[in-house]
């Protein structure tokens, strides 16, 4: 998490520093601590007092791996007990913190807490299991290409509420994406084109949105809320009367090819994550880090950022406020609609109704356990793939988990974070407040 | 505390500056400005006041003002004319979508310059076509059977109005508060769940078990609704987004429910719950011949409940203090977090309402799709009905009708149902927008004013924004 605390405007994270008063001065309250005894205590009974007494068998190699490593096998009664163990400790060292010197826990002590809590609670799944065993590199690299939509929206997310302009939208960008790339890539026959075709559908879109809430000063959640109607209604009436009625000709998209980078995609693990993906894949890395130095290296992101937080202060600077907010949440929808492409051009080979099924709100949770930090979306929106793929794994290897559980857990976990127990995520100043120059 | 988290009091412009600073953004070039004035006009609530929610959905009398004000100041921004015109152009724009879809339109384009009148010929019927099936569903069907069965899509019509009311009242009244309930469906599905396992599980009395069910939708409901309001008053969390998340946890929490002894129909595969019994369903109003129930008479009820608390109520008083300017109600003694608190719990037991519309009148079961996408439709019922709770009545039955047409529509002209959410989705977009309309109608009243009466617009801007 060292880059949260890099960029100026995350203040939140650091403890009293004196950069942002308004903050620093606000009384370090017990919610985290509190939340995190819970949480490791729930642990510590379920994962480690009524761990299952099996082994958990974690497949690290998968067949293609140029270098076979032996499979991981852990008890997961004695694991479960230990990692408890670990969070009830960094439990008691938040509430020490808070205790004696009053302070907040570092910022990286929730991310530690976290990978630990997975960590147990992956163990736990997989120990209590009928079949007791799963392949992890399967397990992350099914994570990672269920996150690549995810992370694209909340990235859009990110480039339109930094400017200061609420995206609900993102879902209409994401199925908007989706059907242009397939009704493109099937009458061109060239998926790059259809990668194109959506960039510029979710873009067109994005533009509805920053039309009616900039210029028409409309209220941008309206916007937002209406848009994810329109586009869905719009995507199912064309896809019943123009791809249904000839789908060989409208809805058979040329798919994107997995590009393999040899000797590199055969690293166990890694591999297949970094080094064997579509072109979407890899677009979705470097538009991650692409947008994080944008955002907050460049001069461009800091004047984009200035809009969010402060109008009127940018406004003064001779910055145009509401052409940096129009450009920015169209380049959103642009991104926003690449990730809508990977449903229909790498994930499966048609559009059907509704194929976004809902990614664009969890892109929007992302965007705010990310605390609108491209990297920080992204690594929330890792952790939303994993519980999407954990859940259909733990329905084919028989946990006593109920799947629907699982599924629920990425929306909880939101909750929490906007109601401050998990950290404190807060959006830019101006986000949502449409400006009118003065 | 709660104002950290809070991203909208910190930044947003000094309302006392704004209509001085307009004026004088005005003068250099009024035509140019007339736009972005009429703009700032109609939503004056969202630039300046913390709340949410702009004026222009809003509707009523502002806190204090006189009726008789509220109307003229209606009649000359052209509200009602907008929407008549937002109505109509969504239908033109959905009526040259059908067309552009159609087979014979398809045919006739490829010889349009040889003749045009067929090509112009195959797109009225086309649109025109499916708009006559989508009447005939919906309100009057000319070839039914007797006299009731002409009747029958407006009855159809009603019973779909039903939810759609209820949960859009919900919307409209935390709307009211300047808080968006995008929760309908979670708070549906809550009801529903609660409302269907008194009806199944529990054997009563005729009266006392319709009774009790109602009570038990109405409290899930409220209590889902309740809880965001909790959230957002005591730890600032923003409801847009605590309340879709809710959305989700609720349709989980539903299918999960769905797979247990508890609720699960005996000897079932299907994730469906027992048939609820007939002391816990809703009568129905004109006997076995239509599917509308009791339902519909509560929702009427409903909607005089909201009238009366928004209008005549000191609490109401409070929810529209709160939602016109939240800092100015707290330093008039309005305890803020209660109200808000007590309006998401209100809101929710409304949609908790259309729930048990749901599973005791029109679908009888409990499965996945309870709240089919009721709560969805209510946030643009609520739009369209300006959030006033007989404006909310009113597009609740507009769509309601759009939902029943639909589905004859599809059976007769093969048009998809997803043109309704086409057409209603622009006609919120374009009320909510009345430059816009206004614009592409050619009709800008204010454009000649503008050259002439700069004086009067300033007066304009300060009653808009009073």
């Amino acid at each position: 998490m060292s880059t949260t605390a890099t960029s100026p405007v995350q203040g939140e994270s650091q403890p009293d520093k004196g950069r942002r008063p308004a903050v620093s001065t606000k009384p370090v309250t017990w919610k985290l601590p509190v939340t995190l005894s819970v949480l490791a205590t729930i642990a510590f009974i379920f994962f480690g007092l009524l761990g299952p007494q099996a082994n958990a068998k974690f497949g690290v190699s998968s067949g293609g791996d140029f270098f076979q490593l032996p499979a991981i096998d852990v008890p997961a009664f004695l694991s479960g007990m230990v990692l408890s163990l670990i969070l009830l400790g960094l439990a008691g060292y938040a509430l020490v913190l808070k205790a004696k010197k009053n302070v907040r826990p570092p910022s990286w002590l929730p991310a530690v807490f976290t990978v630990v809590f997975v960590v147990a609670f992956l163990i736990w799944v997989v120990g209590g299991a009928r079949t007791p065993s799963i392949s992890l590199a399967g397990l992350i690299a099914g994570s990672v290409t269920l996150a690549v939509p995810i992370v694209f929206g909340s990235l859009s997310g990110v480039l339109c509420e930094r400017a200061g302009v609420v995206n609900i939208a993102i879902e209409s960008q994401l199925l908007g994406g989706a059907f242009t790339a397939a009704l493109v890539a099937s009458l061109t026959h060239n998926p790059y084109l259809g990668l194109l075709a959506a960039a510029v559908a979710g873009a067109l879109v994005s533009m509805v949105l920053a039309l009616f809430s900039i210029k028409y000063v409309v209220n941008q959640i309206i916007v937002g809320v209406v848009l994810n109607v329109l586009v869905s209604g719009l995507t199912g009436f064309l896809f019943t009367t123009v791809m249904q009625s000839d789908p060989e000709k409208y809805n058979s998209p040329a798919e994107l090819p997995i590009i393999d980078i040899p000797v590199l995609s055969g690293i166990p693990v890694i591999g297949p994550i970094l080094f064997k993906q579509s072109v979407v894949g890899y677009l979705m890395y470097v538009a991650v880090i692409v947008i994080w130095v944008a955002l907050f290296k460049t001069k461009w992101g800091l004047r984009v950022r200035a809009v969010g937080e402060h109008p009127q202060a940018a406004d003064t600077l001779g910055i145009n406020v509401n052409a940096t907010r129009f450009w920015n949440v169209t380049l959103g929808g642009a991104v926003a609609g690449i990730g809508g492409s990977f449903f229909t051009l790498v994930a499966i080979d048609s559009f059907t109704k509704e194929i976004s099924g809902g990614r664009g709100f969890i892109a929007l949770a992302a965007m705010i356990l990310g605390r609108w930090n491209p990297i920080g979306a992204f690594f929330a929106a890792l952790l939303f793939g994993f519980a999407d793929n954990l859940q259909s794994i733990v329905t084919i290897i028989g946990t006593p988990v109920p799947s629907q559980f699982m599924a629920m857990l990425p929306y909880v976990v939101t909750v929490f974070a906007v109601a401050g127990l998990v950290g404190r995520s807060r959006p830019p100043a101006a986000d949502g407040i449409p400006y009118i120059k003065g | 505390m709660s104002e950290n988290t809070e991203p909208r009091p910190a930044a947003a412009p000094d309302p006392d500056r704004l209509p001085a600073a307009q004026a004088t953004a005005v003068e250099p070039e009024p035509l140019e400005d007339d736009e972005a004035f009429v703009t700032s006009l109609d939503t004056a609530g969202g630039a300046h006041q913390p709340s949410a929610v702009p004026v222009s959905t809003q509707s009523g009398s502002l806190p204090g003002a006189p009726e008789e004000e509220s109307l003229l100041r209606k009649i000359f921004t052209g509200n009602g004319i907008v929407t008549i015109l937002a109505v109509l152009l969504a239908l033109i724009l959905g009526g040259l979508l059908i067309a552009m879809t159609d087979k014979v339109v398809g045919t006739t384009a490829g010889y349009l310059f040889a003749r045009p009148t067929d090509f112009l010929t195959a797109v009225w019927s086309a649109a025109t076509g499916s708009y006559v099936a989508l009447f005939q569903g919906a309100v009057f069907n000319p070839r039914g059977a007797g006299v009731a069965g002409q009747f029958a899509p407006l009855m159809e019509t009603l019973t779909i109005a039903t939810p759609l009311i209820t949960a859009g009242l919900g919307v409209a009244l935390a709307f009211r508060a300047g808080l968006f309930n995008i929760g309908a469906q979670g708070q549906i599905i809550m009801a529903g769940i609660l409302a269907s396992w008194v009806g199944f599980a529990l054997h009563l009395p005729v009266g006392l078990h319709l009774l009790l069910v109602l009570v038990a939708g109405v409290i899930g409901g409220a209590v889902w609704g309740g809880i965001v309001g909790v959230l957002k008053a005591r730890t600032g969390a923003h409801e847009v987004i605590v309340t879709i998340m809710f959305n989700y946890i609720a349709l989980y929490f539903l299918r999960d429910l769905l797979d247990t002894d508890l609720f699960q129909r005996p000897g079932a595969d299907t994730p469906i719950s027992p048939i609820v019994d007939p002391s816990a369903a809703y009568p129905l109003i004109f006997g076995s011949q239509y599917r509308l129930h009791l339902g519909f008479l509560l929702a009427i009820a409903a909607t005089v409940f909201v009238w009366w608390l928004l209008n005549r109520s000191t609490l109401g008083f409070e929810f529209r203090a709160i939602g016109a300017n939240p800092k100015a109600a707290l330093t008039a003694g309005i305890n803020v977090s209660r109200a808000t608190i007590l309006v998401m719990t209100i809101a929710g037991g409304l949609a908790g309402l259309a729930g048990v519309a749901q599973v005791a009148g029109t679908e009888k079961v409990l499965t996945d799709g309870v709240a089919a996408t009721y709560g969805f439709d209510a946030i643009t019922v609520a739009l369209l009905g300006r959030s006033s709770p007989w404006g909310t009545f009113a597009a609740g039955v507009l769509f309601g009708a759009f939902r029943a047409g639909a589905v004859q529509m599809q059976i007769q002209t093969g048009t998809p149902i997803d043109i309704v959410l086409v057409v209603q989705s622009l006609i919120v977009l374009f009320i909510a927008a009345p430059p816009l309309v206004r614009a592409i109608f050619g009709l800008n009243p204010r454009k000649k004013k503008a050259a002439t009466a700069g004086k009067t617009k300033q007066a304009a801007t300060t009653g808009g924004a009073a």
